[in-house]
């Protein structure tokens, strides 16, 4: 028997389980990456305001080894990779909060440096001439300012994580993309269509979480550049 | 832990016919995306009608979903409707229709860098608006979104390490497949880094080259 | 008509001009009769640049008309891309394109817009570079040129598409002190040879050489119309006096 196949997403069992189990974990492992990856980042980033020559080629590599080489590649080289040599067994949810977490960090990292960096020097010197020690001058005028100047590039690199998570399926994780192709093997025969639906499904899922936050990042953007 | 050189010396040739590939693809994603995104940029820039909400919606429909599943969909979901592509044509169509969109911002913020008064300037000795976008604008937006441009080049470049999940032999499938046969993990995955170094590494240096030529004979510094 | 028979060139009627609910323009009238020189002063915000704006079409009015030889910039069809080629503009920031030589700065109206034949602009582009003496500057960038030079390469650029009137807009407001008289000597030398031109401009004493007629504009109207000697010598309202007095030490 075959049905018309945009049935195949209106069936309610396949809709829960794209969302509450598939999008979950898709979120949890993006979630978790971008809270570790914030903490890590933000060390990273006041370590780069430093005058030390060998942490600063440190942060750069650290940070063009996130760039150049894809993120799947990192996927690959943690899951085959790290597990081999040190000889352990590390599921491909733990591959990918690790892996997500030192990229969010890297990025992260060069978000605060630019930040602080983009801080006008006049305000220091203003600062300065009021009388405020380094800690007041952070505390009451860098920080209120640099985290506004964060803001667009941190949510834009949450999207960016977001959508990257799509490929932890292709390590074995279970996300929202495998449960697609698990529907859509079980539907063979009932709706032979259903990778279409499947996937334009798990096309607009997608969608919906990111553009909200890609308009949110606009809208800060355009309200603080004046 | 010794390094098997062998492995290395034999498995050489299945790199470097991989890595031509991707090479390819990407090449033909970025060339197609260059031209889309000039494309939608000159809609949005002259405001025609329909046109532009169709690329407005296109810039943000794929700018806020993965490539996987942009890929996923015309590589399984198409064929369904009787719209069945082989697997390079998947790969160069979904790396030029996420390219598009990055390359369409990246030459929209340049068009919107040229400074009203230089529009102007061209408008009072009596050109066109359309003349005014190709002399006046456009060269001045190209060299203005080249850094912006060479980052996107780059990124599609790294993307094409997704096509192995529609079963093309790119560098990172490769890498698995021998992985999952010979159990040589270090020696594979040190071959994928080292020839993405040398794919990437030298494209950046020329592209930052070209970038500080093109900026130097525009504005001089 | 004036008093030398010379024709009017462009009439301005009754122009206003509203920026979001702000009046810039509150209603101006004027006549520019050809080789006529008129030097439009005032202080800041009343209005003059924007006044200057409108007499090409860069900026749109709201009421009123202008006419340039009869027919109305507000016409529709009336092309305002051959407006362009007769009323030529001068800018604060020179506004030569950064990606093209000087030479294909100046040329690129006269070839791409007036189609003529690409022997005789050269030489006329030539000729003009020679009289400012930049020829030997032909083949470089802007970025290559002092802002005085850049200026002057602007001015031969708008003579090159032989207008009938060329507006400066404080031309010399960007360039350093040295290099303000190598352009103002330019524009006096236009004038000797007849050209028509509005000029809006802070450099009172250039006024007073260049002028034939002083415009002092003040809060979006005109608020005294007389010769230079007459101006700068005797003023006749409060706010011109009041004007001239801060350029007095």
């Amino acid at each position: 028997m075959q049905n018309s196949g945009i049935n195949v997403i209106l069936q309610e069992k396949n809709m829960q389980r794209l969302i509450f189990e598939g999008l979950f974990v898709t979120i949890e492992i993006a979630f978790i990456s971008i809270i570790i990856g914030s903490i890590l980042g933000i060390l990273i980033g006041l370590s780069r305001t430093t005058k030390s020559k060998v942490i600063l080629f440190i942060n750069r590599v650290y940070l063009e080894a996130f760039r150049i080489i894809p993120t799947l590649v990192w996927l690959f080289i943690f899951y085959f990779g790290v597990t081999t040599a040190l000889n352990i067994d590390l599921s491909g949810e733990v591959v990918s909060i690790i892996v997500f977490s030192l990229w969010g960090a890297a990025e992260m990292g060069d978000i605060v440096r630019g930040a602080l960096q983009s801080l006008p020097q006049h305000q220091i010197e203003s600062g300065k001439a009021l009388g405020l020690n380094y800690f007041q001058l952070y505390r009451y005028v860098l920080i209120p300012q640099a985290i506004r100047r964060m803001i667009p590039g941190t949510i834009n690199l949450a999207t960016r994580m977001i959508k990257t998570t799509s490929l932890v399926v292709l390590i074995g994780v279970i996300d929202v993309v495998k449960i697609g192709q698990q529907i859509i093997e079980t539907s063979r025969f009932e709706f032979p269509t259903a990778s279409f639906w499947i996937y334009g499904c798990i096309f607009f899922l997608y969608f919906i979480i990111c553009y909200p936050l890609s308009k949110i990042s606009k809208n800060l953007e355009a309200k603080w550049s004046n | 832990m010794s390094f098997d050189w062998n492995f290395v010396v034999t498995n050489l040739p299945l790199y470097e016919k991989a890595a031509w590939l991707t090479l390819k693809l990407a090449i033909a994603g970025i060339a197609l995306s260059l031209v889309i995104g000039l494309l939608c940029s000159v809609i949005l820039y002259f405001k025609i009608k329909v046109l532009d909400i169709v690329v407005q919606a296109y810039i943000e429909l794929s700018r806020n979903t993965p490539l996987l599943i942009q890929i996923f969909f015309l590589y399984f979901g198409l064929p369904k409707l009787g719209l069945k592509m082989s697997e390079s044509a998947c790969a160069i169509i979904g790396l030029a229709f996420l390219g598009g969109s990055y390359m369409a911002e990246s030459f929209r913020s340049g068009i919107e860098a040229v400074s009203k008064t230089q529009i102007e300037s061209g408008v009072s000795i009596g050109l066109s608006k359309i003349q005014v976008v190709r002399y006046v604008i456009i060269p001045q937006a190209f060299s203005i979104s080249m850094p912006s441009l060479s980052a996107n080049c780059i990124f599609l470049l790294k993307e094409t390490s997704i096509l192995g999940a529609i079963s093309i032999m790119d560098l990172t499938n490769l890498t698995k497949d021998l992985i999952g046969m010979y159990y040589t993990t270090f020696e594979a995955l040190t071959m994928l880094v080292v020839i993405y170094l040398i794919m990437i590494l030298p494209l950046s240096f020329v592209l930052s080259l070209v970038e500080r030529k093109v900026r130097y004979a525009e504005f001089g510094n | 008509m004036d008093k030398n028979n010379n024709p009017v060139l462009l009439e301005v009627q009754g122009v206003h001009k509203k920026y979001d609910d702000k009046e810039i323009l509150k209603g101006i009238d004027l006549n520019l009769h050809k080789g006529e020189v008129l030097v439009i002063l005032g202080p800041s915000g009343c209005g003059k640049s924007t006044f200057l704006r409108c007499l090409n079409g860069l900026e749109k009015i709201q009421g009123g008309d202008i006419k340039f030889k009869d027919q109305s910039l507000a016409d529709k069809n009336v092309k305002l891309q051959e407006i362009h080629e007769k009323i030529g503009m001068v800018f604060q920031n020179y506004e030569l394109f950064p990606h093209m030589t000087v030479i294909e700065n100046i040329l690129l109206g006269p070839l791409k817009v007036q189609k003529r034949n690409k022997e005789e602009a050269l030489a006329e582009a030539e000729q003009l570079l020679e009289r400012v003496g930049l020829l030997d500057r032909k083949d470089s960038y802007p970025r290559q040129l002092s802002g005085g030079q850049k200026q002057r390469i602007a001015i031969v650029r708008a003579l090159c598409m032989n207008p009938e009137i060329i507006l400066f807009d404080e031309v010399t407001a960007s360039l350093d002190p040295e290099m303000v008289r190598e352009v103002l000597d330019v524009i006096l030398g236009l004038a000797k040879q007849g050209m028509t031109m509005a000029i809006v401009t802070h450099e009172m004493g250039f006024a007073k050489s260049v002028a034939d007629r002083i415009i002092f504009m003040d809060n979006g109207e005109i608020c005294e119309e007389s010769s230079p000697e007459e101006f700068f010598t005797n003023p006749k309202t409060e706010r011109a006096k009041h004007f001239l007095n801060i350029f007095q030490y």
